[in-house]
């Protein structure tokens, strides 16, 4: 017989599960396969019921965010060969409510997203017949890295701080508020400031780095956040020490 | 059931879908938008498009040279009132985009750059590195959470449109958090729900790529127009597929068969200049460049790899800063999905079904022939792109077409009111009934059966290069498909996230689509563009100078027809490539 690997999934549906379950699916082994792969097969071949997100097969549209081996991985850019001989455990993102099997409800991520005036925001609005502004290569790599996030989620799952605080805006949102605080055609820092510069912004993160670790684009969240902090002090400083500013 | 009442329902959040949306909450605020999408909006798949977006913005370049390339790389089947129209337009949207944030990529004085593109004369390819389509869709996407007027319906998987006295008046869709079944009731509705290339085994196209609004329109009594015509793209990974960009050409990538020469030059694509040429060589259109693949493979002059015949995509010439700069994802892709640094070592890459040149019959203003339905973006067929799309016109299309159908939404919908409550939730009830049968019914089909049988027969009959037989036969095989569909199984019946049920409708859409594009290019005994027919090997302009219209009979294989071309001032000639092109 030739070779396979098990994978065990976490199984959940809410109208019929009081709590959640493991089943384990023995599938083929091949070199070339990743774990979306291995799930495609197993929803193919073995149980037509299980639930997961998946699309583009190429880490580019951030569908397929899950736990493997407690790890929080895209599976489409997890290859089973580097866990050949193991047991690979699938479970759906951590720090999410879990809607069935691996896929988990991200209306909180979008609703923190939309929070934070994730957009240009300018002073007036530029007509077109101006053309496009100008933005040399080193003002667009000051932003570049942050605009790298496919809103994947790992980051969420990793962070300690997320697991224990809802309201916490999270890294990537974060990080997309920094990508366009650092955009040379942006005047918005003032405006996202109220929130990523509150209670539940910035200042919750507690600068584990473990979003950095994760993150399958190398956006490095905690350096965003870190940088807002420092941004968010001048202002603190800013808003106290100049004159007309609020004591 | 649940019934929403909207002013402009938009089906797919992708590209032209977000495009759309903003366009009717910029132009008018007060009307209310459904934006509904089987995935999150960044989930579509305008995220893995990669080289860039087409727009004239170099001042060497005109709005001229950018028709005649478009016009000559279709190979005469574009509708050129259209072509006009989109060529004009595609810098503005460009730009507005660039408004917006899109991160383009920079000259050293801080200008847009554009780069080279297959089947272009000239540089006019907009690029954000070789993330053009991620950072559009992300652009647009952010973009549209600043308006209020637009209520996203995330991961709702819409069925079929509402049509009442041949007006469309809304849709059903599934709520796939709940399995509940909603009415949407809109005095307008487009659909931007994109391509179908999962009809075919080995695809760019992501998972989702399954023809649904295609097939919901086609059903509704909408044609879909030159079906028959579906891209390969010549630089996929083997195995997965995977998209290597053409940009990966435009920086200067060679083509190279397992002797190392660079067999373009046998096909009219030489001289083979050692730098670059515009129209020439690696940068000739996909057509010609897949159909060559497929010629050397008869030669048996292709590299034998695990997953199929490939040849080899060279970039190591352009080392490795410029690598990391221009095309930091297809180094890195190369290195996860076949274990090649291209920086040391060339990419095997072969044709991969990318792209459907047809689909919903719309006219320049977006609008298809039922009133109150209006198409954009890949699902749509405008015909910008005719027998043959060239490389970046579509990202710009999603832009100047998904524009237009929101201001042609917005007329419509200030025109015409609701149509009635009553006829809806008769519609929506037997759209109900049908998925409850579904769940009733033991079916005797599996659906991945099903769905491997047509993926099959389109890659062996349906493919680069086509005959009378091998069309017979998926014809055949699909109308026997098509009629074991309706005993099809469905094994999940719970009602929360049942992507089984999903799966299965994707499967009778997919089943739609994929007779269209069989039966259309059976009817067309002619060569055009990536439709080759090697039992009709020449372009036949007496007879074929005609977009084919497929339109659904219930029950029955499609009925095919034709409609002319618009010709405005490009007469059709021979489309020359290499040396005498550029």
């Amino acid at each position: 017989m030739s070779e396979t690997i098990t994978i065990r999934v976490l199984r959940y549906d809410p109208d019929k599960d009081a709590e959640p379950r493991f089943d384990d699916f023995i599938v083929p082994y091949r070199d070339e396969w990743v774990v979306l792969d291995a799930l495609a097969y197993i929803k193919e071949v073995l149980d037509p019921s299980l639930a997961y997100r998946g699309s583009c097969h190429m880490a580019v549209c951030g569908s397929c965010g899950m736990m493997i081996n407690r790890q929080p991985k895209l599976a489409c850019h997890s290859f089973i060969r580097d866990y050949r001989g193991q047991l690979v455990t699938v479970e759906p993102l951590d720090h999410f409510p879990i809607e069935r099997d691996l896929i988990v409800d991200q209306d909180g991520f979008i609703e923190k997203l939309s929070s934070l005036y994730p957009y240009l925001v300018t002073e007036h609005d530029k007509p077109l017949s101006e053309g496009p502004n100008l933005q040399t290569p080193a003002q667009l790599a000051a932003f570049r890295p942050f605009t790298q996030c496919i809103n994947c989620l790992l980051c969420y799952a990793a962070c300690p701080q997320v697991a224990i605080n809802e309201a916490f805006s999270g890294p990537a949102a974060l990080a997309i508020a920094h990508r366009y605080n650092r955009d040379s055609r942006d005047s918005g820092e003032e405006l996202r400031s109220e929130i990523t510069d509150s209670h539940h912004g910035v200042w919750d993160c507690t600068f584990v780095g473990a979003c950095s670790e994760v993150c399958p684009k190398n956006v490095d969240p905690a350096a965003a956040i870190q940088r807002t902090k420092i941004s968010a002090s001048f202002r603190w400083l800013k808003a106290r020490l100049l004159p007309g500013g609020t004591p | 059931m649940d019934v929403i009442v909207t002013d402009i329902a938009i089906v797919g959040a992708g590209g032209a879908g977000l495009r759309a949306a903003i366009e009717v909450a910029e132009q008018n605020p007060s009307l209310k938008i459904a934006l509904i999408s089987k995935v999150f909006p960044m989930r579509s798949h305008t995220v893995a498009a990669e080289g860039g977006a087409a727009g004239v913005v170099k001042p060497n370049d005109s709005f001229d040279l950018h028709f005649d390339d478009t016009v000559s790389g279709g190979d005469w089947l574009c509708d050129q009132d259209a072509v006009d129209l989109f060529v004009r337009a595609a810098p503005e949207e460009l730009t507005r985009m660039e408004h917006w944030g899109c991160p383009w990529s920079r000259d050293a004085d801080g200008r847009v750059a554009v780069r080279a593109f297959g089947g272009m004369k000239t540089e006019r390819t907009w690029y954000a590195a070789d993330k053009s389509g991620f950072h559009m869709l992300h652009t647009l996407f952010q973009t549209s959470l600043k308006y209020p007027s637009i209520t996203r319906y995330d991961e709702f998987y819409s069925t079929e449109l509402l049509v009442e006295e041949k007006r469309c008046t809304g849709l059903v869709a599934i709520e796939l958090r709940s399995g509940k079944l909603v009415a949407f009731r809109a005095k307008a509705v487009i659909l931007a729900t994109g391509g179908a290339g999962r009809v075919f085994p080995f695809t760019t196209n992501g998972a989702i790529k399954t023809g649904d609004g295609m097939a919901m329109a086609y059903r509704a009594g909408v044609p879909l127009k030159d079906m028959e015509f579906v891209q390969y793209h010549p630089t996929g990974l083997p195995g997965t597929g995977i998209l290597i960009t053409e940009g990966a050409r435009g920086e200067g990538g060679l083509l190279t068969n397992r002797d190392g020469y660079r067999y373009l030059q046998d096909y009219g694509l030489g001289p083979p200049d050692p730098w670059p040429r515009n129209k020439a060589m690696e940068l000739g259109p996909r057509d010609r460049l897949s159909q060559a693949f497929w010629h050397e493979q008869q030669k048996g002059r292709t590299v034998e790899t695990p997953f199929g015949d490939a040849v080899n995509l060279d970039i190591r010439h352009l080392g490795e800063k410029k690598i990391d700069e221009r095309l930091p994802m297809v180094r890195e892709l190369a290195i996860s999905y076949v274990g090649i640094d291209p920086v040391h070592a060339p990419i095997p890459v072969r044709p991969v079904v990318h792209y459907t040149m047809g689909g919903i019959d719309t006219d320049i203003d977006a609008a298809t022939p039922l009133p109150g339905l209006f198409a954009a973006g890949e699902c749509a067929c405008v015909s910008i792109n005719g027998a043959n799309r060239l490389g970046s016109n579509s990202l710009a299309e999603i832009l100047v077409f998904g524009a237009r159908a929101g201001r042609s939404a917005i007329a419509f919908a200030q025109a015409n009111p609701h149509g009635s409550e009553r006829a809806a939730k008769a519609r929506a009830d037997e759209a109900q009934a049908k998925i409850r049968a579904l769940f009733l019914n033991d079916g005797t089909e599996s659906a991945p059966a099903l769905r491997r049988a047509m993926n099959e027969t389109m890659e062996s009959g349906v493919g680069i290069f086509r005959t009378e037989e091998s069309l017979q036969q998926s014809c055949a095989v699909l109308a026997d498909l098509r009629t074991r569909f309706a005993q099809v199984r469905l094994e999940d019946r719970s009602n929360v996230f049942n992507t089984d049920l999903v799966q299965v409708l994707e499967l009778g859409a997919m089943l739609d689509v994929a007779q269209t594009m069989a039966e259309a290019a059976l009817t067309r005994t002619e060569s055009r563009g990536s439709h080759q027919r090697l039992d009709y090997p020449k372009r036949d302009d007496e007879d074929f100078l005609a977009h084919s219209i497929a339109s659904y009979s219930s029950g029955e294989r499609p009925a095919i027809g034709s409609r002319n071309v618009v010709i405005t001032r490009s007469r059709p000639g021979e489309r020359i490539y290499g040396g005498g092109g550029s």
